[in-house]
């Protein structure tokens, strides 16, 4: 009894592990041999110059009537009526434009005191004490648009400033790009010689500038100091035309005191 | 209790303040400075003799200083046509949002005067417009027939406020002038403005002239000629006329030159068949030789301290330029590039030697430092050479000489200016054809 059960038990295993052994060969799939396909080269060139095979000229026609079809059934373009640009409209002929009611995610109406705008939204507020003002500046922002462009720097931007140190890079590079476009180099300076200005600013919030003064003012009258006078010069001509400087729209505390120090080495060095 | 409450204070507001931002502006515009040269304020023109009306000085006058400014490279003078305010006012005080308007930042503005002697008295403010302030102001004398002079003095004042450096406009350029057909070519020194003007003809034509240099004064002119087939070296004084020869000299002869201190004149001439270095006393006619080595060596220049002499040499095989000490040791070769170089000529300044190179069979006009470092290639063409420096050594004046047609017919030479940066080159009037030639020092110094 004992014999046959252990048999048993002994054969059961063997037919286990004979399972576990073969089932994952049985379960994989042989390689995928893809079939030999035999090409023959041919020479296509006299081939080519064959009349168009006629049936394929059908299936070509068929498909390009299609197509047109599919273009004819859509909706014809919009007829717009032309409108006289010589006659001026009368008063009573001018339809008052409904405001278009937007799906707002927020339906409820902000305050202009709370809401956060940036300062392209801040030129929209329109305020008709200040046309006038609006006429002056109007030649220049549109001169300077493309230069405002890439130097307005946002609010987003602004998360990015650092507060051990004044401004970010890009805030920076923004001013250089300002006062590089005013600044013009005197180009009979020599190359070889220390001739740095450094020129302190004190800006107000809108980026006007308050006051400035070269640091070493000392050495413009210095006899022989010709060519740092000349420098000195242009560098606050330049200062006075970029006047105001575009500054970022918050952190005045951070730009306020400006340091700029002219250099013109590099650009004489050629 | 209340102290510790200021310490506090004054705690809590510094923590909250910011270091100055500090940006270094190392790059600007490099066009002209826009310019505003408004026409000049006739006080009194009742006072004016005819002769003096007819002259036109108040819109002569600034016309002159805009050629001279313009020409510069450094400057772009506006119209004319676009000036809101008139001479009458902006003489007095620019109304400078007028001018500002016209994007200029510097404007000039002047009076005539004729004073009881008949004298012209000419006043010029300079004023910066963007500062609203003037930076320069000064009233000259002269008879006003030299107006034009005038005009180049007022010219130089404005340079040198805006630039920091000398002024070249009030100089003149000695050149010789060349007509005829190129078998027969005759050539006369002649002498002009540095703008064109007042040209005359100094010599007659009867002899070959050649290399004409102005001494360091700008008062005498050495040049070579050929007398009978011999070379012969010149003295001429412009102011008087009178005219003596140097010496004769075997063989060839090359390039007189004045040295610094203008008691002396270098050259280079052939003796026994080999070309050497020598210096000539003008006083004492005492010849000095200062090179001796079987290669050939030319076109000798002084550095302005006088203490080296720069020239051109074949002695490594190929004509390069040699820098050595005025007594002649320590030659040192300094060009390096590829092709041959020649009429090495140090800058006023000291810190440029100009030259010609010939590469590929094209002619360069170049500068390189006096260790032969940073070479700049500033123009190119079919055929041109002999640079010479304006006083201030920041412009280069040469001929250049066209190709023509078959047998050179419709060949042509001619005069032009380019400055250090390669990047302003003008065309400068000549009568005739001209080459070699020599620019003079300042006239008012």
């Amino acid at each position: 009894m004992f014999r046959s059960l252990s048999l048993s038990i002994l054969f059961h295993l063997s037919i286990f592990a004979i399972t576990f052994l073969t089932l994952p060969f049985v379960m994989k799939k042989p390689i995928d041999v893809p079939p030999i396909i035999s090409i023959d080269l041919i020479q296509i060139s006299d081939k080519t110059a064959l009349p168009f095979a006629p049936k394929a000229k059908e299936i070509i026609d068929k498909i390009k009537e299609e197509k047109e079809r599919v273009v004819t059934k859509q909706a014809p373009p919009k007829i717009v009526k032309k409108e006289k640009q010589d006659a001026v409209p009368m008063p009573d002929q001018i339809k008052k434009k409904k405001p278009k009611e937007t799906d707002k995610q927020n339906p409820e109406e902000v305050k202009d005191e709370i809401r956060q705008s940036s300062e392209f939204e801040k030129k929209e507020l329109f305020d008709p004490n200040k046309i006038a003002a609006l006429i002056d500046k109007s030649k220049e922002e549109t001169a300077d648009l493309q230069q405002k462009e890439s130097l307005d720097i946002t609010q987003n931007q602004d998360s990015s400033v650092s507060l051990d140190k004044g401004l970010t890079i890009t805030q920076e590079d923004a001013i250089k790009a300002q006062i590089f476009k005013c600044w013009n180099i005197p180009l009979g300076l020599p190359y070889d010689e220390d001739l740095t200005v450094r020129i302190r600013l004190k800006l107000n919030k809108d980026g006007s500038i308050l006051s400035s003064e070269i640091l070493d003012h000392v050495r413009m009258n210095r006899p022989g100091q010709g060519f740092y006078k000349v420098l000195a010069e242009s560098a606050l001509r330049a200062v006075r035309l970029c006047n105001p400087l575009k500054m970022p729209t918050t952190g005045h505390d951070k730009w306020k005191d400006l340091q700029l120090n002219f250099d013109a080495k590099e650009m004489l060095k050629g | 209790m209340r102290n510790l409450f200021i310490f506090l204070l004054v705690l809590f507001y510094t923590s909250k303040s910011f270091a100055v931002v500090t940006i270094d502006i190392t790059r600007g515009n490099l066009e002209p400075l826009p310019t505003a040269i408004s026409n000049f304020y006739v006080d009194n023109p009742d006072q004016f003799p005819e002769k003096i009306k007819k002259l036109k000085l108040e819109e002569n006058l600034p016309k002159v200083i805009k050629g001279n400014l313009m020409r510069s490279g450094l400057f772009y003078v506006l119209d004319n046509k676009s000036y809101i305010q008139k001479p009458k006012l902006s003489h007095l005080k620019p109304r400078f949002e007028d001018w500002r308007l016209i994007k200029a930042q510097i404007m000039v503005s002047g009076k005539l005067k004729v004073d009881d002697k008949g004298r012209l008295r000419v006043e010029f403010r300079l004023w910066d417009v963007v500062s609203a302030k003037e930076i320069e102001g000064l009233a000259l004398f002269a008879t006003p027939t030299s107006w034009r002079r005038i005009a180049h003095i007022i010219s130089d004042k404005i340079y040198q406020r805006l630039t920091g450096e000398e002024g070249y406009f009030d100089t003149r350029i000695i050149y010789v002038a060349e007509s005829g057909p190129k078998t027969q070519r005759v050539k006369k020194l002649a002498i002009m403005d540095q703008d064109g003007a007042n040209n005359k003809f100094l010599t007659l034509g009867n002899e070959l002239v050649l290399t004409p240099r102005f001494s360091p004064n700008g008062k005498m002119v050495t040049y070579m000629s050929y007398f009978k087939n011999l070379p012969r070296v010149y003295l001429l004084n412009i102011e008087t006329g009178i005219q003596e020869v140097v010496g004769d000299f075997p063989g060839m002869t090359f390039a007189p030159r004045f040295s610094p201190d203008g008691k002396k004149v270098i050259m280079s001439f052939a003796r026994d068949g080999n070309s050497d270095i020598y210096t000539m006393d003008i006083q004492s006619r005492k010849v000095e030789q200062i090179t001796s080595n079987p290669a050939i060596d030319t076109s000798p220049s002084f550095s302005p301290d006088g203490r080296f002499i720069v020239f051109n040499s074949d002695r490594s095989g190929f004509q390069q330029i040699y820098v050595m000490r005025s007594d002649g040791r320590r030659a040192k070769r300094i060009s390096r590039g590829k092709g041959l170089y020649g009429t090495p000529v140090w800058s006023p300044r000291g810190d440029l030697i100009a030259f010609t190179k010939i590469h590929k069979g094209k002619f360069y006009i170049g500068v390189m430092r006096t260790d032969g470092t940073g070479e700049r290639l500033l123009t190119q063409n079919f055929y041109q050479e002999a640079p010479s420096w304006s006083p201030n050594g920041r412009v280069l004046i040469f001929y250049r000489e066209t190709a023509g047609g078959k047998k050179g017919k419709g060949a042509s030479a001619n005069l032009w200016a380019i400055d250090i940066t390669g990047y302003n080159e003008v065309k400068i009037k000549t009568p005739t054809d001209a080459s070699d030639p020599s620019w003079s020092g300042l006239l008012s110094k």
